[in-house]
């Protein structure tokens, strides 16, 4: 099956063509990420910060230094997505502030869902428990697979 | 009780420098492999970040993916933090120890 490309680089601005219910999903995936950024220590943020060092002390003062600056980068990258929701096109660094934001998406929801590597979205029933969440990740990963292809350095 | 000493009149003593007599042990930035950034993903932030050509960024891209990790960078204990918090704003699993 043919699906036109969601991201299409044309020289500096990636074109977008998302559907309205793209736009709703992502809203609400937008919407329940920024709620979990109100709390870092949040266990289902868990892989947005990761450990830096195995020591518990090290770690903690590294914590300390980069966490906010680390949340700040990510709710930038949730505005920016939220601002840009129905453009055409993308600027390069709103582009990868996307990239951004659609990764962070994955990371929370494959974290919570316990996704492994050798998921086949090929067979997946929507009916199934869990099906329709997969789906969704699914989803987010081929939209970011494209948006990786249009970003890539030529 | 301390005792006053006229400013001009004081030596400064510098500590003896211990530089290249017992120098830090490097430190190495690893990335580990996870479930869920894309390998297209990780091949980019690598170029990204450290400016590695497409087959480089890709060689370490695949022995994370492969081997389960990949030391990325080493430096001083600041340079390699600066190094793990950038691969953390980006989504990468990433950690630091001495070599």
């Amino acid at each position: 099956m043919f699906a036109p490309r969601k991201f299409q680089r044309q020289e500096d601005r990636v074109r977008v063509r998302l559907d309205r219910h793209e736009q709703l999903l992502l809203t609400e995936l937008l919407d329940e990420l920024e709620r979990l950024l109100d709390d870092p220590d949040d266990p289902e943020l868990r892989r947005l910060f990761p450990p830096a060092y195995s020591e518990p002390a090290d770690d903690e003062q590294y914590r300390s230094l980069v966490r906010d600056q680390l949340v700040s980068g990510r709710s930038k990258a949730l505005a920016t997505v939220r601002k840009t929701l129905v453009a055409e096109t993308l600027d390069l660094e709103q582009a990868d502030q996307w990239l951004r934001a659609l990764n962070d998406m994955r990371l929370v929801l494959g974290t919570r869902w316990d996704v492994t590597e050798d998921l086949d979205y090929g067979k997946l029933d929507v009916d199934e428990p869990r099906g329709r969440e997969l789906a969704v990740y699914g989803y987010l990963s081929w939209l970011q697979e494209q948006l990786v292809e249009a970003l890539a350095p030529t | 009780m301390s005792t006053i000493v006229a400013p001009a009149e004081v030596e400064v003593q510098e500590p003896a420098s211990d530089e290249g007599v017992e120098q830090e042990r490097p430190w190495v930035v690893i990335v580990w492999n996870d479930p869920i950034n894309l390998m297209s993903y990780v091949t980019l932030v690598f170029q990204k970040l450290f400016g590695f050509s497409l087959q480089k960024a890709t060689r370490l891209m695949l022995q994370v993916h492969n081997e389960g990790k990949a030391v990325v960078s080493s430096g001083n204990r600041e340079k390699s933090e600066l190094d793990v918090a950038r691969l953390h704003a980006h989504g990468l699993w990433a950690t630091m120890q001495q070599d």
